[in-house]
């Protein structure tokens, strides 16, 4: 989570102004506020169970923020991510409960491994679908996603007709028990959707500095012809960032059915909005080509306090709406005049050079 | 045309400083512009003169200094300020909106309305037709910008700058996307300009350029004037000694290594138009290592786009690639990277970089699997092969780490180059590749071409500018109409037999595909 200023690092490296190095780190550093300012405000809001329980409800969209962080990198965006969280929570429930049914007489049971990786499979073929859209077929990124929004929602409602998945503890003669150990188990006192996001969190913000194809998503996302002709395969990094962002959807479906150990097809609806949210929140450029996992984690952490302290504190849900988006304003706002800063700051020290 | 002391002074700028943030890029300049003649500004790329024509049409406030109009003091608050004054403006960089049709581009902000503010499209086309006429442009004005090529962006351009009827005509590079033949026509509106009194400001890198059309010269060095002459008393070596101080050599000498054996073939490259037509047709060359085999042409010859076919970037191309006598089946940009072919592109922002990445970033972009363990990039031969393609290169950047858009054009246009080389490639194609640059960028570019040549890379390099391709090919091959419409050998070569084949491509059709070798040995 100190990758924040590690993109915007080089660029300072050899000096720049105090208030430019605030404004790099002003989501750290309202991370910071609204956490001293609950810790104040907030009774009990430092006690350990509440920092786990926050914790926990800001991993949901931190998975989806970071899934969205690299499509928006590319240039694109992902709407449909909170349908696959549906559509991906009714498959294991679905699965916990019915198996499937062969209609010969023998129904296969999965056990509880089987079943996270047929859902994470599910979200990453819904990605897929989206990519495909996209590069084979041109269809513009809102649009595609946007229309499987739709499709993945309506096929969430179908797969029960509306009704919730209840009551997933499985059967231990099939195998299926086990199903909540994702959303309430826990390993060394920490729950275990916080591993799992920590494991994702590495190894994307490692995927974005570290390898080919971290840098051939920043390079589309700058410039997708000048990316094609240095023999980037423009859309196999497309297919793999939507394909990515379901993956993480498929994550939050699973942890959210765990957590309540029910699958309910209209679960995850406008998560999209919260992850594009947090992502912009942590210095993501909609325009593309800027980005990083660490800023958008402490995005969606921002975002999640801000809610959570909030609601604590008593204030009505319409003012915590109206906060939000104050702060995702105020956000932005600062990133434009932070890079109108760092601009000036290089043509002074273009100048100092010579 | 002939009394030259009769041009008056129209307007004159006095002691003009201009200070950015910390650097100075104009020092005390007096610059005068006279009516009816063309004014040449000349000098490197970060000398001052696009910030000097800058506070001319407004867009730029002197530090200090006055502006003289007609001989009363002027302040310009805007662009706008300056075009009420009768001043306009032809911008080095391209200030069309893409998304318009050429007709909307001329007339924008000046739309022509009727009585109850709708705009007049009718009218506005008429119009902009005639402009365009006047440039021989053949464009139609209901296109759309976007749809144009670069060169044909430049002419609108240069339309919608006569349309404004100024007094005072500033042109920054105008001709820097302009093949020789719309070179002409844009001389000859020059020239109708001056004789109805128009003060032209001309700048451009292209030294006989400046010779062939100015009237009066101004040298500008490191935001300086540094001579100001009428033009019939200079020539090139004169404009070169005070831009930089020293006489220089343009063009790398050739060092007279022998080509090896065949590099590279390619044979009935076909690229059909949309728009019906072939954009490549049937065009075969074959390339040996160490040659640097220079393709002339006009505007729209098909040269960008037989490098794009060799490169791959068009599926429904037709023909066959051979490197090394091997045939090459993939058709991908990619896989035809790996097997040793680079491409310089034309347009460096849009093509060439990612503005937004770093100067390294932007330098492996194209070699990142070269630095690869397993799917991990090894920071370290990464930042070693960066240092030594700026040392080799000589790319001036302070710190690779830096954003490439703050390189002068000279610089970034090294770092494409790095990028293509850094690729291992053995056959380099270049597309204008001293597109824009300023001398001593230029004369870097051309010492790496000899350099690879002599390392036995083939190159391929299109341009327009036939001194370029004379002086450095060790084959001319001319292509018109996207046909290749001679072959010549630099010995053989004249540039009246050139000039000839490069036209060559749009007279009827000849009975056998592509006329080779020994054109104008008839």
């Amino acid at each position: 989570m100190t990758d924040i200023p590690a993109r915007a690092a080089p660029t300072t490296a050899s000096g720049g102004s105090a208030l430019l190095t605030l404004m790099k780190l002003r989501t750290f550093i309202a991370l910071i506020a609204v956490l001293v300012f609950f810790s104040i405000a907030a009774p009990n809001f430092l006690s350990a169970a509440n920092l786990i329980l926050m914790a926990k409800h800001v991993a949901l969209n931190a998975f989806l923020a970071m899934g969205m962080t690299f499509v928006i990198i590319t240039g694109g965006i992902d709407l449909s991510v909170g349908s696959i969280v549906g559509l991906c929570g009714m498959v294991a429930g679905y699965l916990v409960l019915n198996g499937i049914d062969l209609h010969v007489g023998y129904t296969i049971y999965f056990n509880v491994v089987e079943i996270a990786l047929i859902t994470l499979a599910v979200g990453i073929l819904i990605g897929a679908v989206n990519g495909l859209l996209i590069t084979r077929l041109n269809v513009a990124p809102f649009i595609a996603t946007l229309g499987v929004l739709y499709v993945a929602r309506g096929l969430a409602l179908l797969s029960s007709d509306g009704r919730t998945f209840p009551n997933l503890v499985g059967k231990p003669e099939l195998g299926t028990t086990g199903f909540g150990f994702l959303g309430a188990g826990r390993l060394a006192g920490l729950p275990v959707s916080i591993w799992i996001l920590i494991v994702v969190a590495l190894g994307a913000a490692y995927l974005a500095r570290y390898t080919p194809l971290g840098r051939h998503i920043f390079a589309v996302g700058g410039n997708e012809r000048a990316a094609r002709i240095s023999g980037v395969r423009v859309n196999m990094v497309k297919m793999f960032v939507y394909m990515f962002s379901g993956f993480c959807a498929a994550i939050v479906g699973l942890i959210i059915s765990s957590e309540l150990m029910a699958s309910h097809p209209a679960t995850g609806e406008s998560f999209e909005l919260n992850a594009i949210a947090a992502a912009v929140l942590g210095g993501t450029s909609m325009s593309g080509g800027r980005g990083t996992i660490g800023g958008t984690i402490v995005g969606a952490f921002v975002i999640g306090i801000l809610s959570d302290g909030l609601v604590m504190m008593g204030v009505s849900s319409f003012w915590q709406m109206v906060i939000k988006g104050l702060v995702i304003i105020v956000a932005v706002v600062v990133d434009q005049a932070q890079r109108r800063l760092q601009q000036r700051v290089t043509l002074m020290q273009m100048a100092k050079a010579g | 045309m002939s009394a030259a002391l009769d041009h008056d002074v129209i307007l004159k700028l006095e002691d003009v400083s201009k200070v950015y943030a910390g650097t100075v890029a104009v020092k005390q300049a007096t610059f005068e512009v006279r009516k009816g003649a063309v004014n040449v500004l000349v000098g490197e790329n970060g000398a001052g003169k696009s910030t000097l024509m800058k506070i001319i049409a407004g867009v730029e406030q002197p530090t200090a200094g006055r502006i003289m109009l007609d001989g009363n003091e002027v302040s310009f608050s805007s662009s706008g300020d300056a075009v009420a004054r009768g001043i306009g403006m032809v911008f080095q960089e391209l200030n069309l909106f893409g998304n318009m049709t050429v007709a909307e581009n001329i007339f924008a902000t000046r739309e022509i309305t009727n009585l109850f503010g709708k705009i007049d499209r009718k009218t506005q086309e008429l119009r902009a037709g005639e402009f365009l006429d006047r440039l021989e442009a053949g464009i139609r004005p209901d296109t759309l910008v976007e749809d144009l090529r670069i060169g044909q962006q430049q002419l609108v351009e240069i339309a919608k700058a006569v349309s404004l009827d100024a007094r005072i005509l500033i042109m920054d590079e105008p001709t820097s996307a302009l093949s020789a033949a719309e070179v002409e026509i844009l001389f000859k509106v020059i020239a109708d300009l001056k004789a109805r009194g128009v003060a032209i400001v001309y700048i451009s890198h292209r030294l006989e350029e400046l010779i062939r059309i100015g009237d009066y010269i101004t040298v500008l060095r490191d935001g300086r004037i540094t001579g100001q002459e009428e033009v019939k008393n200079v020539d090139t070596q004169w404009i070169v000694r005070q831009m930089i101080g020293s006489d220089a050599k343009d063009f790398a000498k050739a060092d007279g290594h022998q080509p090896g054996e065949e590099i590279f073939r390619a044979e009935d490259i076909c690229l059909p138009r949309v728009t019906g037509g072939m954009a490549v047709d049937h065009v075969s060359l074959s390339l040996r290592a160490g040659e640097i085999l220079g393709i002339y042409g006009l505007m729209g010859a098909g040269r960008s786009e037989l490098f794009d076919c060799i490169m791959g970037r068009h599926g429904h191309a037709s023909g066959e690639i051979f490197i090394d006598g091997k045939h090459i089946m993939e058709r991908d940009t990619t896989r035809r990277i790996r097997r040793g072919l680079a491409l310089i592109p034309e347009d460096r922002q849009r093509e060439g970089l990612v503005s937004i990445l770093s100067v390294a970033s932007n330098l492996t972009l194209a070699s990142l699997s070269r630095f690869v363990r397993l799917f991990h990039i090894r920071g370290g031969a990464e930042r070693q092969a960066v240092t030594q393609m700026v040392r080799e290169l000589a790319i001036k950047v302070a710190d690779p780490t830096q954003e490439v858009s703050s390189l002068s054009g000279g610089n970034q246009q090294k770092v494409v180059i790095g990028k293509a080389l850094l690729t291992g490639p053995k056959v380099l194609l270049m597309d204008e590749p001293s597109r824009g640059i300023d001398v001593g960028a230029k004369a870097d570019v051309f010492r790496t071409m000899r350099k690879l040549s002599r390392d036995g890379l083939g190159i391929l390099f299109a341009t327009s500018d036939l001194d370029e391709v004379m002086a450095l090919s060790d084959r001319i091959a001319v292509m018109s109409n996207g046909r290749l419409t001679g072959m010549f050998d630099r010995t053989e070569a004249s540039e009246a037999a050139i000039v000839a084949a490069s036209a060559l491509g749009h007279g009827p059709a000849p009975a056998h595909p592509a006329p080779v070798n020994g054109e104008q040995s008839r």
